[in-house]
């Protein structure tokens, strides 16, 4: 369709708003009872606010804390064996994953034939992961997995390097819940019922 | 020797009004704080303390004057330096000035000796006030030019433009107070607020003028470049206009400046429209036969302060409830609505007083 310019009603905001502002009460127009209903709302609000400072939804974060889901991603923690070795293996599985590639991994030869490779250093780099868990996803013998703990500032850029000793220790010295960690038990449980464990 | 004391009597009120009003400012940025958290669902400061004393987060301002004070004064170098300096000052020294001629109270005989309870007791009264309240566009203006740079610029420019347009309204307003009570010292104007009106109503500025009141209130909101009409500053547009490169004790010059304006804004409504230190359907020589002297000049003060504290908060309040006008909106209200408002007003007062 095409229109002819000419027939064009050409509206200008202007006489919009002044054609507006004849078919408003007269009330309305002169704004001064809408601004003491405004004043109204916010005194409302602050009373409101005033009287009951719990309802607020502020979390007064170092004597509060949210309440994360349990899939939480926070800082990884390295598993151990009965023995107190890491359940890892090496198999550099999980550094592969990495989208960051935060993982640095050196395997060496475990003297029990059964384990075959541990890692002589495991560090991951805090300020290069991204959270992602993929690495707890790759991991095959369960070995790898996240908590809830995400206060880990530092002047100091050297400790954000968590080497193999921090992350397999790091829990006892501060409580802190699981996180990530979906296959938690199930590869032992399968290992149990095919008799390999 | 007489002349000696009425010098050391006016030093004393000098200063401690002078404290009194600088001491406001920082409980104002407080309750401006706070209160703006509370209406906004936050909880604002409160986590400044000094040996786990808190106060509510009154502290909070002690920390911000002790960071003012050790921030780096910096000036940036295509600022012309002798007016970047002299702004502040030129806006500070007229808001401190205008407390001079509010009285706070009744006049105090002591020891056989007349005390007024205001500063200077000047035969221009409000004239003064007006006065001085013009100055303070040379400190924005000149802030705004001396920093060289555009955003202070039109600050300072939009600035002038709108206390030049309200300070009519502001003048204008008042007129009919003037006509009612006679005088343009705040004083008897004060005095005259005293009488009551059909033996009910007290006979407050905002009995007898409440078309006035609105119009002043309008206007003394612009002319402290408050919110809704702080367009000066605007933050969303013109950073903080006139004030966006000074820094440390410079900027928190400013910042009391603005406060202090505020404070002079609610002392000129009070004196002007809420009776000043008058406590409604109290007559003052009753008040003084029945407490004595001192005690009913400090009632009085304390009704003064309380009517300039709610107005203060109103300030804050209205702050945190409305949206900033459009520069348009601005000039057409100031223009097209306050000014024919105010000499409407004027008109319709000397009708009625030429007939009654």
């Amino acid at each position: 369709m095409v229109i002819d310019p000419r027939h064009v009603k050409v509206l200008r905001a202007e006489d919009i708003i002044r054609e507006r502002a004849h078919t408003e009460a007269w009330w309305k127009r002169i704004y001064l009872p809408a601004v003491v209903m405004g004043l109204g709302v916010t005194i409302r609000n602050m009373v409101r606010n005033l009287i009951h400072p719990g309802g607020l939804p502020t979390i007064r974060y170092p004597e509060e804390r949210r309440d994360y889901g349990a899939r939480f991603r926070g800082r990884h923690y390295l598993k151990k064996r009965p023995s107190g070795e890491p359940r890892c293996v090496a198999c550099m599985m999980c550094a592969t994953a990495c989208p960051a590639d935060c993982i640095f991994i050196v395997a060496g030869e475990h003297p029990d034939p059964a384990i075959e490779k541990y890692p002589v250093r495991f560090d991951i780099d805090g300020l290069r992961c991204i959270m992602c868990g993929y690495c707890v996803d790759a991991c095959p013998e369960d070995a790898i997995a996240m908590t809830k703990e995400y206060e880990w500032a530092s002047y100091e850029r050297e400790d954000f390097i968590w080497d193999k000793e921090y992350l397999l220790n790091w829990r006892d010295e501060k409580v802190v819940d699981d996180g990530y960690q979906p296959y938690e038990g199930e590869i032992d449980k399968s290992r149990m019922s095919r008799g390999t464990l | 020797m007489t002349d000696w004391t009425d010098l050391v009597i006016s030093l004393i009120k000098a200063f401690l009004v002078f404290i009194g009003v600088v001491n406001t400012v920082p409980i104002l940025v407080w309750a401006e704080r706070r209160g703006s958290a509370f209406i906004q669902h936050r909880l604002g400061p409160n986590r400044v303390n000094i040996a786990g004393v808190t106060l509510f987060g009154l502290v909070q301002p002690l920390a911000d004057v002790v960071k003012f004070i050790w921030k780096e004064d910096y000036a940036p170098s295509h600022a012309n330096r002798v007016f970047y300096v002299l702004a502040p000052v030129l806006l500070l020294v007229p808001a401190a000035m205008t407390f001079a001629v509010i009285p706070f109270a009744d006049v105090l005989t002591v020891a056989g000796r007349e005390i007024k309870m205001q500063v200077a007791d000047l035969n221009i009264g409000i004239l003064y006030i007006f006065a001085l309240t013009s100055l303070s566009v040379y400190g924005i203006v000149l802030a705004g030019w001396s920093s060289n740079n555009k955003y202070s610029l039109m600050g300072g420019i939009r600035s002038s433009a709108q206390m030049i347009s309200y300070e009519l309204a502001l003048g204008l307003s008042v007129v009919g107070i003037l006509m009612i009570y006679r005088s343009v010292q705040l004083d008897e104007i004060v005095l005259a607020q005293g009488r009551e009106l059909f033996g009910v109503l007290p006979k407050w500025g905002v009995v007898t003028q409440p078309l006035a009141f609105v119009l002043f209130l309008a206007a003394i909101f612009a002319e402290s470049n408050r919110l809704p009409f702080d367009l000066p500053e605007a933050e969303s547009e013109l950073v903080v206009g006139y004030h966006t490169e000074y820094s440390a004790m410079k900027f928190a010059i400013f910042f009391m400046a603005e406060y202090m304006a505020m404070i002079t804004g609610s002392m000129l409504i009070v004196t002007l429209f809420f009776g000043g230190w008058q406590i409604p359907w109290v007559e003052s020589a009753e008040l003084k036969a029945a407490v004595g002297e001192v005690p009913a000049a400090l009632l009085q003060l304390g009704s003064f302060s309380t009517k300039v504290l709610f107005f203060l908060w109103l300030f804050i309040w209205v702050r945190w409830t409305l949206p900033r006008f459009r520069y348009d909106q601005l000039m057409r209200l100031g223009w097209k609505v306050i000014l024919p408002l105010a000499l409407a007003n004027i008109f319709a007062t000397g009708l009625v007083l030429y007939f009654t």
